[in-house]
């Protein structure tokens, strides 16, 4: 499952620098994103329940119905959706940013409880309410690895079981690369279940679909409620020997919802035992084949088995791009205007003194080399998800550009200029104000440029932790495959970025004094 | 009167000065000469305190030189450099006046003090919105001695301030120089490489090798009474070919 991958970040956040230095700049940075949170957002409402879910269509579809179901309570409902994973969903979960989400039990033992040893589901609820979460019973499905077959294949060679598969030894086998070295993938599946199959061979998941389709391969492993199941008619082989663990899903929600809110869990929980496979593959199919709205086809699915009449809500392109922009300005804006006022002081300092500049530099250097969803993730249990992880994570980003070229351009002056400048007996500060920053401007707003560019590209990312923007349509339309929502994210983007661009070069002719803009003859 | 009591120096490896005594008299042009990497340019730095000697101390009107009254002193004492130094981004009036500016005086005070400091060193006042690379280098170091002069110091420190210039320009600005240390009668400091320069200026020439010197005296002193072979074959070694024709 794609959310399975994102345990990755856990191992890289471990890099970030904890020496004293770099925290003075994490801490700086933290204050004034917080500040400025701070003024954007008015004290928490009264009740206010959170949705979340995580970034691929299963799971928004759940969050929405889930979400859907909370409204016919109560009005105030937030549906953070497509967040950027498990580890960020549990975070956020745990510092009570969202109340509620869909899970799978697999992902809660194998992955977020991977370090305690759970066997059954009784251990597994104290675990969980040791930290004040309780889980749903399940909603039915089963969201596992399957081994599946073309129907007519299938059909053929009279296969229902995985255990069939052993009576045909020429049945060509293609699986994704993850899938060839999982633990609970083909080298363990094949022992119990004695596969003597030899042609087997690595592949790519949407490759592996139309291999199967033109016939080239016969069988594939697949995630047992994928759409494509029903468009390419497959048949999903029976684990007869129960080799794969269940990945039920279940709702996994915070304790204290039941005080705040508890009509809303009474009625969010309805879905328990009402959400069978086939349900789930049909609402799956709608929304990545057919191109309904998550929102449209969790309606329908209500209004069908509950009973329950909701609105689904969905924006129009003109107020969708509108709000995904002023979220990405908002971003942009407050990390960069922080970056500015930090970076600056310190590519003086790097300047003036060189051991700790040769630090300042190696630490804005590192922060850079981390992997941007790993800071999000580092940031989550500090400052929970939405718009002030995704601004101070940018506000790191933005540091090195500025930082160098303050301290290049600095640098750069020549020696008999600034010796002029100290000759003449002006004072550290002076020649600082005077002399020194008004030559190295052009390097310094450089800096900024390229900084403000590189923002505005990252701030995409934001949509990762529910901070919004034009990476919001961008992640949607990656996980629909739909280039013209991935185009409404990513042209509005290029052109902010290009705005910025253009902004900085007009700033340049005010900053930059005329005399170093002159050409000599 | 500047003097210099002792004075080490040692870049890395290379010893730039070793044990320097030396005394500068108030009113007179005093001219260091030696080959390049000799440690003169290091000298007159010392005296305005850009770099601080390993041993010994700069002495300014009996007063030591140290971090505290630094700025007071450089506002005693003017410095030019080769090519002038000038801050590329203000125009030859704002450098001019920086200081004076940054002093808090008026702007009137400071329009009658360039007014006063163009004639002098003869830069024509409507090249004052110029910027440094709008005007020829000759004229750079006339701004630079403006802006040294500016706030009408005791003594002036000219490090290799006619070095860059093409000959012609060189020779009208000797001339305009001489003039103006003659009508103002300052205490100077000038470094050169070039002998002849040297004569023209220095009433007291050091002459420096491998940071020690060689002799201090007159140029007429170097020619009589050398003390040592260096100093005739330091002097012949630049003689012009002129002379040689004359002869």
């Amino acid at each position: 499952m794609t959310c399975r991958l994102i345990s990755y970040c856990r191992g890289i956040a471990c890099y970030a620098p904890t020496c004293s230095l770099s925290m003075v700049l994490f801490g700086t940075g933290l204050i004034l994103a917080l500040l400025f949170i701070a003024n954007t957002t008015a004290g928490p409402p009264v009740t206010e329940v959170k949705v979340g879910s995580k970034a691929f269509t299963e799971s928004v579809i759940l969050g929405e119905i889930v979400a859907q179901l909370a409204r016919t309570q109560e009005p105030n409902v937030k549906h953070l959706k497509g967040l950027g994973g498990t580890r960020v969903l549990w975070s956020a979960l745990l510092k009570g940013e969202i109340d509620i989400y869909p899970e799978y039990t697999g992902t809660i033992t194998q992955e977020i409880l991977a370090d305690r040893d759970i066997r059954d589901e009784q251990t597994l609820k104290k675990v969980l309410a040791e930290k004040n979460i309780q889980m749903s019973r399940p909603l039915r499905f089963n969201n596992t690895y399957a081994i599946g077959m073309r129907e007519d294949v299938a059909e053929r060679h009279g296969i229902t079981k995985i255990s069939d598969l052993r009576k045909h030894p020429k049945l060509r086998f293609g699986f994704t690369n993850e899938f060839m070295n999982r633990g609970d993938g083909w080298p363990s599946l094949r022992r119990p279940y004695n596969l003597p199959q030899t042609n087997v061979r690595g592949l790519d998941h949407d490759l592996a679909y139309r291999g199967l389709e033109s016939g080239s391969i016969d069988v594939i492993d697949l995630y047992s409620t994928d759409a494509e199941i029903r468009y390419y008619k497959l048949r999903v082989l029976d684990d007869d020997l129960h080799h794969f663990p269940e990945y039920n899903a279940v709702l996994l929600y915070r304790l204290d919802l039941m005080e705040h809110a508890p009509d809303v869990l009474k009625t969010i929980l309805k879905l328990e035992g009402r959400i069978p496979e086939k349900t789930m593959i049909d609402m799956n199919a709608e929304v990545k084949l057919d191109g309904i709205p998550e929102s449209v086809v969790a309606s329908e699915f209500l209004q069908k088995n509950l009973s329950i009449t909701t609105e689904p809500k969905e924006e129009t392109f003109l107020t969708r791009l509108v709000h995904n922009t002023l979220q990405h300005l908002f971003l942009v804006a407050i990390s960069l205007a922080a970056a500015i006022f930090i970076s600056i002081p310190l590519g003086i300092l790097s300047h003036r003194k060189e051991k700790i500049g040769q630090a300042i530099l190696g630490i804005v250097g590192i922060i850079q080399t981390i992997p941007s969803l790993a800071i999000l993730v580092f940031m989550i249990p500090l400052l929970g998800i939405g718009s002030a992880p995704a601004i101070v994570a940018l506000f790191l980003y933005s540091l090195l550009p500025i930082v160098r070229n303050t301290y290049t351009g600095l640098q750069d002056i020549p020696v008999g200029i600034r010796e002029s400048a100290e000759a003449l007996g002006l004072p550290s500060g002076a020649r600082l104000r005077l002399v020194e920053l008004p030559m190295a401007s052009r390097s310094i707003l450089a800096g900024i440029k390229t900084s403000a560019v590189i923002n505005v590209g990252t701030a995409t990312l934001g949509a990762l932790i529910g901070a919004g923007g034009y990476g919001q349509p961008i992640l949607t339309g990656i996980r629909l495959d739909d280039v013209g929502l991935i185009l409404e994210g990513a042209i509005p983007a290029a052109v902010l970025a290009l705005l910025v661009q253009g902004l900085f070069d007009l700033l340049e002719l005010v900053v930059v004094p005329k005399g170093l803009r002159l050409k000599s003859d | 009167m500047i003097k210099l009591e002792n004075i080490s120096k040692t870049y890395a490896s290379t010893r730039a000065l070793d044990s320097i005594n030396l005394t500068i008299l108030p009113h007179k042009t005093t001219v260091v000469i030696g080959p390049s990497g000799c440690g003169k340019s290091t000298l007159i730095r010392l005296i305005i305190g850009l770099i601080k000697p390993d041993k010994g101390n700069v002495y300014v009107k009996d007063e030591m030189l140290t971090p505290i009254n630094l700025f007071t002193i450089r506002r005693r004492m003017g410095y030019v450099i080769q090519d002038g130094g000038l801050f590329p981004h203000l125009t030859a009036k704002e450098n001019v006046s920086l200081m004076a500016k940054y002093l808090g005086w008026d702007n009137d005070r400071i329009g009658k003090r360039i007014v006063e400091l163009c004639e002098l060193t003869k830069f024509p006042v409507d090249a004052l919105d110029r910027y440094p690379v709008q005007i020829s280098g000759g004229q750079r170091q006339r701004v630079s001695l403006m802006r040294a002069l500016i706030l009408d110091p005791d003594t002036l420190l000219l490090d290799e301030p006619l070095g860059a210039l093409d000959p012609l320009i060189r020779f009208e600005l000797q001339n305009d120089l001489k003039e103006v240390f003659h009508t103002l009668g300052k205490t100077v400091v000038m470094v050169t490489h070039d002998i002849g320069e040297a004569g023209y200026f220095g009433d007291s020439i050091v002459l420096i090798r491998d940071g020690h010197i060689v002799q201090q005296g007159t140029l007429m002193d170097f020619v009589r009474t050398p003390t040592d072979p260096f100093v005739t074959s330091f002097i012949n070694a630049q003689r012009s070919p002129l002379e040689s024709l004359g002869e």
